[in-house]
């Protein structure tokens, strides 16, 4: 569970007690109260261009070749399937080197790096990652002429209704 | 009330358990409209589960597997030995639990069951409840039911527990005053928040709940709701949660079971 | 605990095209979750995953805590010998797990 999508119910005990002290009143559930404790920075899309240009350099990017396929809205942002694909021979005269996938509002831009070859036959992987919160994922291929091509895909990330306590 | 209705009231073994019996049916969900909390998920969840290649609650039920053949305890025994092959042997077990305990004189749950015969017969220590090995061979004799219709059985001791879990189903409690009724029986057409309200079938339990990111128990999935309906949690392995159960796999009958599932 | 489920078809035509799946047991801490005192938990993730076809490398995965706990991978490689697919993989704490599947290609 991604702490910055629910302040809320990361409450320390400590600080939950001094608060009702405070407030002079005994509220029974985690979910009553906005109290904010630890949130750790997250990303903003300022921070994932600056992690993308970190890792390719001020190489011009163009779209296109590559295809990043995330569902639109997902149920849960604990397991989000993700695939993506380039369309490329894979042969030792044209094939892609790798593909980068970066996300903007977790707590870290990055969220892997594929490395292919000619011998991989086809530069296509499946995963499944997290999303703190909805937000735009973003994946750029790297070619072995040197080129770079990017996809991007907007994902709303739905949150469970009742939440667990931390155990 | 008349003397007939005493007789009557007095047959069916207590006034309460007929004016339970009676609000429970009038809510039930009819047979035609029963469908498993499967059916409201994304495409994708299902594709999760369907494939036994990333289904990640398959980690557990292999895990199972191999517990399944490993001696344990001061009787060296493992559960191979005597229940031989499990895809022969539990086929279908799952699907008619929970089921009375004579010893107990009481129903226990299938992993009440697996600690049962770890202390009697394999003479080892019970395994923690939600511990990743009593999740794991639960799951794997879970396993053995997919695809095995849910059929309570006609054992009339448990009637008494199967009416205690009808009213804690229908009972409102929490500082939401909900019961789980009002959800899951009135309102599983509708959505809370951004998830769809299920019908609350557990068809597939033990399973790998993404919110959880790990494999849970049916026992963890009702905490998580009376911890949401701000109601007291009972500790695990309470006989509550026992009855419960057996009253929802009862209202459940006719599904086919799905363990290991995976559901948001 | 089950280390993981690998799938790699046991035969193949050579130089045909062959997915490999492997799905692992791992709890992928991601660094950010906090215990019952809001203190985080440390971060533990698999942060390398390699696959070897009799010993050269054909794919291999940086990854970063946005990875899912029990993560999936999925790719691709062309069958062009019989053999045996080394998959291995590293923790934060240094560990390296190691799996093997072997592949008859005809």
């Amino acid at each position: 569970m991604m702490v910055e999508t629910r302040p809320k119910t990361h409450v320390s005990r400590a600080t939950r007690r001094e608060f009702l002290r405070a407030a002079g009143r005994v509220a029974g559930g985690i979910g009553l109260m906005s109290v904010v404790t630890v949130r750790p920075a997250s990303a903003t899309p300022d921070t994932m261009n600056k992690a993308i240009r970190g890792v390719i350099g001020e190489a011009l990017v163009r779209t296109g070749k590559i295809t990043l396929d995330v569902p639109a809205l997902v149920e849960n942002g604990n397991a989000i399937p993700l695939s993506v694909s380039v369309d490329s021979p894979m042969t030792e005269a044209a094939y892609v080197r790798r593909v980068h996938v970066f996300n903007e509002k977790n707590p870290q831009p990055y969220v892997a790096t594929f490395h292919f070859s000619p011998r991989s036959g086809r530069a296509k992987v499946s995963t499944r990652i997290r999303l703190a919160d909805s937000q735009k994922l973003v994946a750029i291929a790297e070619l072995s002429d040197g080129s770079f091509w990017s996809d991007s895909v907007d994902v709303v990330v739905t949150l469970a209704a009742c939440l667990e306590e931390p155990r | 009330m008349s003397l007939a209705a005493d007789r009557l009231v007095a047959r069916a073994g207590g006034f309460f358990l007929l004016f339970a019996f009676s609000v429970a049916l009038a809510a039930e969900i009819p047979r035609g409209e029963r469908r498993s909390g499967y059916t409201f998920m994304s495409r994708e969840t299902q594709a999760m589960q369907d494939d036994r290649t990333t289904n990640p609650g398959m980690l557990w039920v292999l895990e199972g597997e191999a517990m399944w053949d490993r001696k344990e305890g001061a009787a060296n025994r493992s559960c191979a030995q005597c229940h031989r092959n499990a895809a022969k042997s539990m086929k279908g077990v799952a699907a008619r639990y929970p089921a009375f305990d004579a010893k107990l004189h009481r129903p226990v749950d299938l992993a009440q069951r697996i600690n049962i015969c770890r202390t009697a017969r394999q003479q080892a220590s019970p395994l923690a409840y939600e511990s990743k090995e009593l999740l794991a061979l639960t799951a794997y004799v879970a396993a053995q039911s997919q695809g095995s219709t849910i059929a309570p059985t006609n054992d009339k001791r448990l009637t008494p527990f199967r009416s205690a879990g009808r009213d804690f189903f229908n009972l409102r409690q929490g500082q939401l005053n909900l019961s789980c009724a009002q959800c899951h029986d009135d309102n599983w057409r509708g959505r809370l928040a951004g998830s769809a309200i299920t019908q609350a079938h557990p068809t597939g339990y033990p399973l790998y709940r993404l919110e959880w990111q790990t494999m849970g128990s049916l026992q963890r999935r009702i905490r998580n709701c009376l911890i949401g309906m701000r109601a007291e949690p009972f500790e695990y392995g309470a006989p509550n949660y026992v009855a419960l159960e057996l009253y929802m796999m009862w209202r459940a009958r006719g599904l086919p079971m799905d363990s290991p599932a995976v559901r948001p | 605990m089950a280390r993981a489920l690998i799938n790699v078809p046991a035969k193949a035509k050579r130089g045909q095209l062959i997915e490999i799946k492997a799905l692992i047991s791992h709890p992928m801490e991601t660094g950010y979750r906090p215990d019952i005192n809001g203190k985080p938990y440390p971060r533990d993730i698999i942060n390398k995953f390699v696959c070897a076809y009799n010993g050269t490398e054909v794919f291999c995965a940086d990854l970063h805590p946005a990875i899912s706990a029990n993560p999936f991978l999925s790719f691709f490689t062309v069958a062009t010998e019989s053999g045996t697919l080394t998959l291995t993989w590293t923790d934060d704490g240094g560990k390296l797990y190691v799996e093997k599947a072997n592949i008859i290609v005809e």
